[in-house]
């Protein structure tokens, strides 16, 4: 497929400007480029269709199964776009006056207060503008609270070895040590290597409740005391929170701050559609600290500053806030429910052939470990992705978490029907079997997707970020 | 999977060569480096550092994820095998000739185990 670039036509162009009707100011010589920069020139047609094209050759939560466990592809209803929409959201500007954005702030005080309330913390911001941002924020907040109490030794960030890689990064990022905790046979905390660690110069501990295993951490209130005995905070990782909407909050397990992902479990766009949004909640004794963008009152002397410009990717605020409002408090309940129901579903399904990582009930994912089939066919989780992504599903996630080997990750949602649960289920059984007959099927896939195998290695090593004028694109 | 018999083996995956003039080679078993996949970076310490046993010296990463390489001795580190930053596939393609740094001046180890102590702990997992 062509890039803008060389579809250009010297000449083309879709602006409809109308001649400038206020007179021209003249720039500073030096301040004036020497050469154009080089831009496609496309008539808006082609343009149009260039988007389509490309359009055509993603996958989105719209085309199908969407199992990318940890990212919860959920449907994204359209009564959000419809609301986003709305000229009072989209043709204001954040510096104008206050009295005519009224209900812009609606929108931010119902959505924190709906989001307190799912969460059980006392005060949001949605300046992060996704969940990794949220990470640092989150640390960041506690890093403020520690040092206002004068307490400048606790540097360290306990981190499950479960976690998303995003949370020894934030905490490294935010100037701590991270501290890496083995899990338990189970996959849970191990809370005597908690206990060992836990200590004076602990800052906080990370966690993810559902983990990343699909396993509810039942040792949560223990986990809890133990932390906070030692001084430290509790930060909840909102990563997996679409499993327990309405059924348990990070504020009760006794999580100080938390980051909700509004792109997973708020039906926000995700992924090559965002933008995100990741806001950051916490409690009662961290609120002076939060990011100073809140339009309540005046700014706190303490906050840590801005993390982003004026209040976040707004329009994905409306998006939530929609649908907080379509589903009320029952909708989000039956939501996770039925998020856990087809994730347990799936994996029975499965299991007659595949191995869970850890046995038992899951919550609204599961992981599988494909070792035994890799040694017994040389297939490996790698080749099953490619070989589902050529058969129209996109793949779960793959090769974490990291202890668990050639693992793939699956989390359906609560938005796919029974139906396409069970032909998902028929076609992971039909590889299983196709695995062993006939592994090259498998190990030369995928045929039919707009990308074939791209060589890993060489986009690892050598990027191309950039497209540099006179140079052939690569198909 | 190959284990030659002249090296030890750490349970995190290391090999570890010792020579008659007490230094001893480092570097990832033909396990590890079939586990971790695709190598594309490597992350080496730098010559006079220090390496204690068990504690991570360097970084690899692969296509899909980045891992510590642990120390299996405690010493310091005599000379780093610059070549591996380029071709990090080299430690792929030939494990026990990509070694990552010779390490002088041994006062410690980890538990090393034979070759064939290392693969029954290998199939054992």
């Amino acid at each position: 497929m062509k890039l803008l670039f060389e579809k250009s036509l010297p000449g083309s162009c879709g602006r409809y400007l109308p001649d400038s009707d206020v007179p021209e100011y003249a720039l500073p010589e030096d301040a004036l480029r020497k050469t154009p920069p080089a831009l496609p020139e496309l008539s808006e047609t082609e343009l149009s269709r260039h988007y389509s094209a490309l359009s055509r050759r993603t996958y989105g939560v719209n085309c199908g199964f969407y199992p990318l466990g940890s990212c919860t592809m959920k449907y994204n209803p359209r009564i959000n776009e419809e609301l986003a929409a709305l000229p009072g959201f989209t043709e204001v500007h954040p510096l104008q006056p206050e009295h005519t954005v009224s209900g812009c702030r609606a929108v931010l005080d119902l959505a924190e207060d709906a989001l307190c309330r799912v969460t059980g913390m006392d005060a949001m911001s949605f300046q992060p503008a996704a969940g990794a941002h949220g990470e640092f924020t989150g640390l960041l907040l506690i890093r403020a609270y520690h040092r206002a109490r004068g307490d400048f030794k606790r540097m360290k960030i306990l981190v499950p070895d479960s976690a998303h890689g995003t949370n020894p990064a934030s905490a490294a990022m935010a100037g701590f040590d991270v501290v890496n905790l083995p899990s338990r046979e189970d996959g849970l905390v191990d809370l005597d290597a908690l206990r060992r660690a836990a200590g004076e110069d602990t800052a906080g501990l990370m966690l993810t409740n559902p983990n990343t295993l699909g396993l509810f951490d039942t040792g949560i209130r223990e986990i809890a005391d133990i932390v906070h005995e030692a001084g430290g905070l509790l930060y909840y990782d909102g990563a997996n929170l679409n499993a327990v909407l309405g059924v348990a909050r990070p504020g009760d397990m006794g999580f100080d701050v938390v980051h909700l992902n509004l792109h997973k479990t708020f039906s926000t766009p995700h992924g090559g559609g965002g933008p995100g949004s990741g806001p950051v909640g916490c409690k009662e004794a961290l609120r002076p600290y939060l990011p100073a963008s809140r339009l309540a009152g005046a700014v706190s002397p303490e906050s840590i500053g801005q993390v982003r410009a004026f209040h976040g990717n707004f329009l994905v605020v409306v998006r939530a806030l929609a649908y907080l409002l379509s589903l009320g408090s029952d909708g989000l309940l039956e939501a996770s429910e039925t998020a856990v129901l087809n994730a347990n579903y799936l994996l029975h399904r499965l299991s007659p052939k595949y191995k869970a990582a850890y046995s038992g009930r899951c919550m609204h994912e599961f992981v599988l470990t494909l070792e035994d089939l890799k040694s017994e066919t040389g297939v490996s989780a790698l080749d099953l992705a490619k070989a589902l992504a050529d058969r129209g599903i996109h793949p779960p996630t793959m090769y974490f978490p990291l202890i668990v080997h050639e693992a793939l990750m699956l989390e359906p949602t609560e938005t796919e029907t029974k139906e396409t649960l069970d032909e998902a289920a028929d076609l992971f059984l039909e590889l299983y079997k196709a695995a062993h007959d006939r592994p090259e099927l498998l190990k030369n896939a995928p045929l039919n997707t707009p990308v074939r195998r791209p060589d890993e290695v060489a986009a690892a090593r050598n990027p191309v970020l950039r497209y540099t004028p006179g140079e052939a694109a690569q198909e | 999977m190959h284990f030659p018999e002249n090296l030890q083996y750490s349970e995190s995956h290391e090999w570890v060569s010792f020579s008659e003039d007490k230094t001893a080679l480092v570097g990832l078993t033909d396990y590890a480096q079939h586990e971790l996949g695709d190598l594309v970076f490597v992350t080496l310490p730098e010559e006079g550092d220090g390496v204690t046993a068990g504690d991570p010296f360097g970084e690899v990463e692969s296509v899909k994820a980045v891992s510590e390489v642990l120390s299996p001795v405690t010493g310091v580190v005599l000379e780093i095998n610059v070549a591996l930053q380029d071709s990090p596939a080299s430690i792929n393609e030939s494990p026990y000739e990509a070694w990552f740094v010779r390490v002088g001046e041994i006062t410690g180890k980890v538990r090393l185990m034979n070759a064939s102590e290392y693969e029954a702990f290998v199939e054992g997992k």
